[in-house]
Parts: C-alpha cells; structure tokens; sequence
C-alpha cells in the first residue's frame, strides 16, 4: 500500500471510529448506529463520485446517519420520536464541530460488565470498523459463535444500560487497564504474523489511547511497547521461520517506529510512574540499541526482568530471565534456573523447553539438547517457531 | 500416542448460518487443520450432523432399543472430533488449546487406550 492510500485509510478510520463513538454516545445503541453509518457510507460511495466529495466530509456522513436512526425511530414505538442526534451543518468548513468520544465507547467495550474475552473484538470492530469474520479469522475462533456473541454483547450495552462515559478517577485506572490489556492482545496476537496487519492495529489503538489519556505513563509505555515490536516485523519471521532477537538483521528494522518508541517511553518516564508495560518497553528498548552497538547489554536486561518480575510474574518472563542469566553466568545457571521456573510452571509450557534446548546445545549435552528439542516442538503449535526449531534440531549431530 | 479430542459446543451458536457464514467457519477450522498437518500431528476429523439427527441404539439386555435422538439431552453437544498422534497429555493440551471449538465450548481430551499404533 502506498503511503498515500495508507494516509486515506486512516483518514477514513479516523472518521469512522469518531462518527461511530459520537452516534452511539446518543443512542446507546451502538448495532443501531453501525448500521446507520454503513449505510452513510454506502450513499457516500455513489453520491461522491458524481457530486463531489463534500466540503466537511463528518458533517455529510453524520447526516444521512442522523436521518437513518430518525427513521427507524419513527418505526420504534418504544423509542422517543425527538432524535437525540444534533444535526450538522454540511456546509461548515470547520470540521472539528463534534467532539471526540471514542475513549467512551473505549470504556464501554472494556466495560466489566462485558465477558473480558469480548473487549478487544468489540474494541476492533467499533472504534477500527473491523467486520467480525475478519476478527475471528485472526483470532482463530468460530466466525459464527463470535458474531452471535458480539451481537449478544450490543444489545447487553444498550438494554443494560452500559453508560458512554469517562469513569470517575477512582475507576478509571481499572478501567483504562482493561482496555489497554485488550490492545495488548492484540499485539500479543500478531506478533508472528506480521502480514496480517494487526501489528498496525494494535499500534493505531495505542496512539490513540495515549493521546485520549495523555498523562498515563502506562499506556504511554503500551503505545512504546506496541511500536517497538512492531518494528521488529519485517525481520522476525524469514522464510516463513522465525528469528529471534538476537540473530534479527538490523537493518530490517523499523527506525521511524524505533524512535517513535523511544519518544513515547522517555514521555512515560517523565510522568514518574513505573509500570509493567514501560518495563517491557524498556527491555524492547534495550534490544533495539544493538542497532548502534552492535551488542546487547545483558546486564541492562537482567535488571529490567527483575523488576518485571516483581509487578508481572508471568511464566514467559520467568524464563526470558532465565536466558539472561545463561548469557550472563553461562548455561547451566540457566538450566538450573528453568528448573525452578518448571516447578512453577509445570512441564507443559513450550519457551521452557526451547530455552532449555538452547542451554543443552550450549553445553554440548547431546542427549538433553534432543530430549529437550523434542519436547519444544511436541508443545509448539505456531509454525513459524515449528520450522526454526526443526532447523535448528536437524542441524545437530546424531544422538550418539 | 494418540489423542482424540471430543468438540462439545452449543448448535444454537451455529444456527441460521448462510453459506457465506459456513464458507468463514470452515476456513477458521481449515487454518487448525493445516497447523495440525504441517506439525505431523494430524490423524483425522470429522465434523457430525446435528444432534437432532442422531439415532441412538442398545442391545444391552437383549432386546434392540432404537432411540430417535442423542444418548444424552445436554445444552453443548458433540459436534465433532480430531485425533491427534502427539507424544503426551502436555503436547495434547497445547493442540486443544489453539483448537476453535475451546474458545467458545469445550473440547474433551482423551488418550487412546490402544496405543499410538
């Protein structure tokens, strides 16, 4: 895509996410309001063309949406029959006239009262139009299952009474935690299909939020986190096989997103406020500097993981510590700490396993190394990580 | 050793569906199946007829009892089944996990008692 069409789509985007909050703030009725506005686009499509684009382009769509929900309000006995829709002047230049109010609609798809599984589906489908065929295509679910469910979910909003507001300030760190962890799984989710653009996604979402909630240094750190990775993309998977970090040719990185990071990071920090995704930002951070350095500081690493640990012990962290001990104090201080993270994890977690290949090759113990490698492929289910480690095992010697 | 994963899921999920609506659902199920095979684990499938067609029939006690209906009324209902050839209950696990029929019902793990043979 070129830089220009990029540019309309987001333009587009934007106008989408915006023109949906706005609508469904109204009516609380945000099945209703998509439809009005799918249908504002599509006499978009027909009337520009032949007409010319309009001169406030928000303006024009808001209109033939307002006029869809005033029509279908005259058939609803049940709802008012004054539209709570403010009309717009399609003439007006200035096309800033209605506010923005998509971190409401943010707030309601991360509603507690929502199933947690549903806000990032709800979160891609009504503040980035993605259909919902196309999201559970990504996320490997039942295309059928996750409309019905989402279907289930607006109506839960309208009918629940879901309000489209800020939270006050002491629920607003809950729920601005929850819509970040929705972004998060996004990202977390593309990380090794970079062609299916959800990287994009998970960063355009990021940046939003950063800007809708700009003095949280958390989702500052997200946004660095997101576009950190993100820049990774193109040098992770080759031949359809992973790479990591540390064997990723530099080159292949992204320096418009790696500084981007960096900028919202050093803008987390100064907001005083530690937090789990600043963390893992930083520790991306320190990856990247290996593009001027040339070498990755371990030790740098080893402190971040440290104190990642201590806010977010999760079972891939545990053993991301363990392969900086490896490079710091050699394998068998990271075998003997895998062993540690098994009796928390149990056997059945695949990077434990991979980590533990490593260490085994690095210490020339044939019969670990295949036992171990065995192990890691029998857990994997990705397969760009089942064609690295196929080709790293192959590339052994015979178990003697 | 081989797996057989039961797909228990609830068929009002997949009522009124267009064809467009299968054409979806069977690509999402096609991504699995395609890991499934690239990793040399894949032994079968099959996806099963609606409940309301199942016929269930005993000659336990001596007489043939022919019921029109499934052995058991449940909300989730098979639906259908892989068999996976996988060295253990880790392995087994990390496959139903990424299986679609878990993240909206339940998918029943269970070894086979023949062996892997």
């Amino acid at each position: 895509m070129t830089q220009a069409a990029r540019a309309a789509e987001m333009a587009a985007r934007t106008s989408y996410g915006r023109l949906l909050a706005f609508l469904s703030a109204r009516t609380h009725d945000i099945a209703l309001a998509e439809d009005a506005l799918s249908t504002a686009f599509a006499r978009a499509l027909t009337h520009w063309p032949a007409k010319g684009v309009p001169d406030n382009p928000d303006a024009w769509l808001l209109s033939v949406a307002r006029n869809h929900l005033t029509d279908h309000q005259r058939r609803q006995t049940r709802f008012p029959t004054q539209s709570e829709i403010p009309d717009m002047p399609d003439t007006d230049a200035d096309d800033s006239t209605f506010p923005d109010e998509r971190l409401a609609l943010l707030m309601v798809c991360a509603h507690p009262a929502i199933a947690a599984d549903l806000h990032t589906p709800l979160m891609l489908q009504t503040v980035l139009g993605i259909d919902a065929k196309t999201i559970a295509r990504l996320f490997m679910v039942s295309p059928a299952v996750l409309a019905k469910r989402l279907v289930r979910a607006k109506a839960k909003i309208r009918d629940a009474g879901i309000p489209f507001q800020i939270p006050d300030t002491d629920q607003l760190p809950f729920r601005s935690t929850a819509i970040a962890e929705a972004i998060y799984a996004v990202h977390a989710h593309d990380w090794l299909d970079p062609s299916d653009g959800m990287g994009e996604e998970a960063l355009y979402l990021a940046d939003l939020l950063a800007q809708l909630l700009p003095d949280d240094p958390e989702i500052k750190g997200l946004a660095a986190l997101i576009a950190l990775s993100h820049a990774r993309a193109q040098a992770r998977v080759q031949n359809r096989s992973l790479v990591p970090t540390p064997q990723q040719d530099v080159t292949l990185w992204d320096d418009r997103l790696i500084a981007y990071g960096n900028r919202q990071l050093t803008l987390a920090h100064s907001l005083g406020q530690w937090g789990r995704f600043q963390i893992e930002a930083a520790i991306e951070a320190v990856h990247m500097t290996r593009k001027d350095s040339g070498q990755t500081d371990w030790t740098a690493l080893n402190k971040l993981y440290h104190a990642l640990l201590q806010l977010a012990p999760t079972a891939g962290a545990m053993v991301a510590q363990a392969v900086v001990t490896a490079r710091l104090h050699g394998a068998q201080a990271g075998l003997e700490a895998l062993d540690r993270v098994e009796a928390q994890t149990g056997s059945g977690f695949q990077p434990l396993w991979a980590a533990r290949a490593d260490f085994a090759l690095e210490l020339a113990d044939l019969k670990l190394e295949n036992c171990c490698f065995d192990k890691a492929i029998s857990l994997t289910t990705d397969l760009a990580v089942l064609r690295f480690l196929r080709q790293k095992r192959d590339n052994l010697p015979a178990d003697p | 050793m081989r797996y057989t994963f039961l797909l228990y899921t609830d068929p009002a999920d997949l009522a009124h569906m267009t064809p467009d609506d299968w054409a979806a659902e069977k690509e999402v199920y096609g991504a699995y199946i395609g890991a499934l095979h690239e990793a040399g684990v894949f032994v079968d499938t099959d996806w099963l007829q609606p409940v309301q067609t199942a016929t269930t029939l005993s000659v336990k006690g001596g007489s043939k009892q022919v019921q029109d209906g499934p052995f058991a009324d449940t909300k989730e209902t098979l639906g259908g089944y892989f068999v996976i050839d996988v060295p253990d209950l880790d392995a087994a696990m990390a496959w139903a996990e990424k299986c679609p029929a878990a993240k909206t019902g339940k998918v029943e793990i269970r070894a086979s008692a023949m062996g892997g043979e």
